[in-house]
């Protein structure tokens, strides 16, 4: 097994005095190379856990290490430059062109305008999108195009890690399937280190090397979908694993019944 | 009409470019102090209630109340440095002027900066960390320009209030598209007044428009648009400004100043016809209400204005009684020139008294002919005054030696106290006895048996710096007791007086200098 990037110690977290804490003594381990799958119900803690990593949120205890180092000690504008981040709502610069927005952290990293556009114009198509749209201002995207442009903008500077939080969440069935196989491919195209927050339990099998479990701020399982899919002592975690199983029975039923 | 509207626009590119001068730094500073203020506000709630709190307690003050305050303020600050450091600086003016308006234009700037930036899409705000901007990159590259349409219109709300309220700067002796109005007001030329309105509403709706182009650009990402508006703002500050640069280069040679009424706006330029006839440049500073004007001789920012012995008796050396003309007269000129430098240089040859007033019919048919006679009828009458008198020693003296309790007492403008007069209003005002209309409306003056009220000639001060200026003095002196009454009476008649012949002060004055030269 390949050396630990990412790292996390026993951390915890409680937003506001007197609340369930979100994160409570939680260690987690991620290799190399791995594409883990955080899942869980709203609220469980997958989503604190992911913003931990690139110091969107601060732990209350415990520690974070990305590449060996810890995430305390270094400025969080710098850290996040090298570690890519997606999220459900994109977030992309209405003010900037397709480009702009692609752009923006190698432009932060001072890379040199010629740099920048051949950049951009390789992760166009590394996301199937057109050259001609590095122009467009991004309300004139579809959803899905959208979200292909925030996938490059989070790969821009060639991170090892990518961050993604429900990333496909808000794009209708087609395009969410399409996007999420294309992003797989990418994954391992790329030797990527991917660590992805899904409530959605059929994409993170389909997806994932491994699925880590959260419930009420504490990891219920941390296991290979295979595995998980054969059956865990935890009811709630065997429950939750059943549902595929079960949806992918009533399809095949429906097709040859 | 012609005549009146050619005079009013001879004075365009003067009142327009100070206006220009005067607002466009006033919002330039506000916006300096409020987006800074804005931010740091909606980064913390412990910034954010004091600002607010106070930006909007400014806004509460009336605008010409504010400016009013600050002059008092400078000129106390201004004699505490010249005490301390030896370096005083003008507090009249163009620096009260622009320190109320910054305040005034703040509100709104930061009212929609805050919201502007509490209202960017938490989303884009993630993403700009997420994509590892610094907090300064965050607030310039993503939360400033998606905040900018919303602050933007928080400008052009300033803009257009500061315009509006620059007017205002005229009475503490800062030139504005104001002087058109408060001497238009004066002296019933509504064609001024209506230059002025005209002007500083075209001048609003023109930094509206173009800040409305700037506005658009920002919220539609057109940055050509936004480079227009900017341009065109550019442009049309720097053309205003032309005149000021290109003739008002340099110091004028001596300010005249002037109270706010007619008779004060025609000696003021008598005195600077005779100035510029020597070839001197001449400011005026006109107006000024009456203790801002002598306290500006005092201090120097103004070199000479004509004042009233019994106003400065009364007001300045807070003396109370009345030992006589003469008396009241070489008493002023031993105690002025002792206590603040300042030179009487001597009585332009009439009196301006504060006269109660009534119209001849009405008082013939209450049978009343003097201020004891007025008393017994005082519980049934209407009282009007001007603006300053209810306030004055003067009026605690007539009270003090008369009673005097009318049944009401109104404050007037002095042109409509005359109107409120003729109109049945006010059965009695607060005249002045040089006023041409006392003659012309056929109005009586009550007499003052118990002698409550000083003599008011008029005489000419000369601020402490000039003491010993002999063209100043050479030009001046031969208007030392060379205006009888009736001559000030017809003057001020013609700038008061409505109709075809109607005046401006410099024609009245020049008919002044022609009538007394004979």
């Amino acid at each position: 097994m390949a050396a630990a990037l990412i790292e996390i110690e026993g951390v915890g977290k409680t937003y506001g005095a007197g609340a369930n804490p979100a994160l409570a003594d939680v260690s987690l381990s991620i290799s190399e190379g791995e594409f883990v799958a955080l899942v869980g119900g709203s609220g469980a803690g997958k989503t604190t856990l992911l913003k931990m990593i690139n110091a969107l949120v601060r732990p209350d205890s415990g520690r974070v290490t990305v590449a060996g180092e810890a995430v305390s000690g270094v400025a969080p504008h710098l850290l996040r430059r090298k570690i890519g981040y997606a999220f459900q709502e994109i977030g992309l610069f209405p003010h900037m062109t397709v480009a702009g927005n692609i752009g923006v952290t190698p432009r932060l990293l001072d890379w040199s305008p010629s740099d920048i556009a051949k950049r951009v114009d390789e992760l166009l198509e590394l996301v199937a999108l057109p050259k001609a749209y590095a122009d467009r201002m991004p309300d004139a995207l579809s959803g899905g195009q959208r979200q292909r442009v925030g996938v490059a903008r989070a790969l821009a500077a060639r991170p090892s890690i990518m961050l993604m939080d429900e990333p496909f969440g808000a794009l209708d069935p087609v395009t969410r399937e399409g996007l999420a196989r294309d992003y797989r491919d990418l994954h391992e195209k790329l030797g990527l280190t991917t660590v992805m927050v899904t409530h959605d339990i059929l994409e993170a099998v389909l997806l994932a090397d491994r699925i880590v479990v959260f419930r009420e701020g504490r990891i219920a399982a941390d296991d290979t979908p295979r595995a998980l899919l054969a059956g865990h002592p935890d009811p709630g975690v065997a429950a939750l694993m059943d549902v595929p199983r079960r949806q992918a029975e009533r399809v095949e039923a429906l097709r040859h019944g | 009409m012609g005549e009146q509207l050619r005079a009013a626009l001879e004075l365009a590119p003067e009142y327009l470019g100070w206006h220009v001068a005067l607002s466009a730094s006033a919002l330039a500073l506000g916006l300096a102090i409020s987006l800074p203020l804005a931010v740091a506000a909606s980064r913390s709630a412990l910034v954010r209630a004091p600002a607010l709190a106070l930006a909007s307690l400014a806004q509460t003050i009336p605008s010409l109340a504010l400016l009013a305050l600050f002059y008092p303020l400078l000129l106390a600050v201004s004699a505490l440095s010249k005490a301390t450091i030896g370096v005083g600086f003008q507090a009249l003016g163009f620096l009260p002027s622009l320190l109320a308006l910054t305040i005034y234009s703040m509100l709104p700037i930061l009212r929609t900066g805050v919201a502007g930036l509490a209202g960017v899409d938490p989303a884009a705000v993630e993403a700009a960390k997420g994509v590892g901007m610094s907090d300064r990159q965050r607030l310039f590259q993503a939360e400033l320009p998606l905040a900018a349409p919303v602050i933007m219109a928080g400008v052009r709300t300033s803009a257009v209030w500061t315009i509006g309220a620059a007017t205002l700067s005229t009475p503490v002796g800062q030139t504005s598209l104001g002087n058109y109005i408060f001497t238009g007001l004066q002296t019933e030329n509504w064609v001024f007044v209506l230059t002025g309105c005209a002007l500083s509403a075209g001048l609003a709706l023109s930094a509206d428009a173009l800040l409305g182009l700037v506005e658009s650009g920002a919220a539609k990402r057109r940055p050509r648009r936004i480079w227009i508006g900017l341009a065109g703002l550019l442009i049309g500050t720097m053309a205003a400004l032309a005149p000021l640069v290109v003739f008002g280069g340099g110091k004028p040679d001596y300010v005249v100043g002037a109270k706010n009424f007619s008779e004060q706006f025609i000696l003021a330029e008598l005195m600077a016809d005779r100035l510029e006839a020597d070839g001197a440049r001449v400011g005026r500073r006109e107006d000024m209400g009456s203790d801002v004007a002598y306290r500006a001789l005092a201090a120097g920012e103004i070199d000479v204005y004509v004042d009233y012995s019994g106003t400065l008796w009364a007001n300045v050396l807070g003396r109370k009684d009345n030992p006589g003309r003469e008396a009241v007269l070489a008493g002023l000129t031993t105690e002025l020139l002792k206590r603040d430098g300042v030179v009487v240089l001597g009585s332009l040859g009439f009196e301006n008294a504060y006269a109660l007033t009534m119209r001849k019919d009405r008082a013939d048919a209450l049978g009343i002919h003097d201020i004891e006679g007025l008393n017994r009828h005082a519980g049934e009458l209407t009282m009007g005054g001007d603006l300053e008198i209810f306030a004055r020693p003067e009026w605690k003296a007539l009270t003090g030696a008369y009673g005097l309790n009318f049944k009401t007492k109104k404050q007037y403008q002095p042109t409509f106290m005359y109107r409120a007069l003729s109109g049945g209003e006010a059965d009695v005002i607060s005249a002045f006895s040089s006023d041409g209309r006392i003659a012309a409306d056929h109005l009586v003056i009550l007499g003052d048996p118990k002698h409550a009220l000083p003599p008011y000639d008029a005489v000419i001060l000369i601020s402490p710096k000039r003491a010993h200026d002999a063209r100043l003095l050479a030009a001046l002196r031969p208007l030392v007791g060379a205006i009888p009454v009736e001559a000030m009476q017809d003057a001020n008649y013609q700038v008061d007086r409505d109709g075809p012949q109607k005046q401006s002060p410099a024609q009245a004055a020049r008919g002044l200098a022609k009538r007394i030269a004979r």
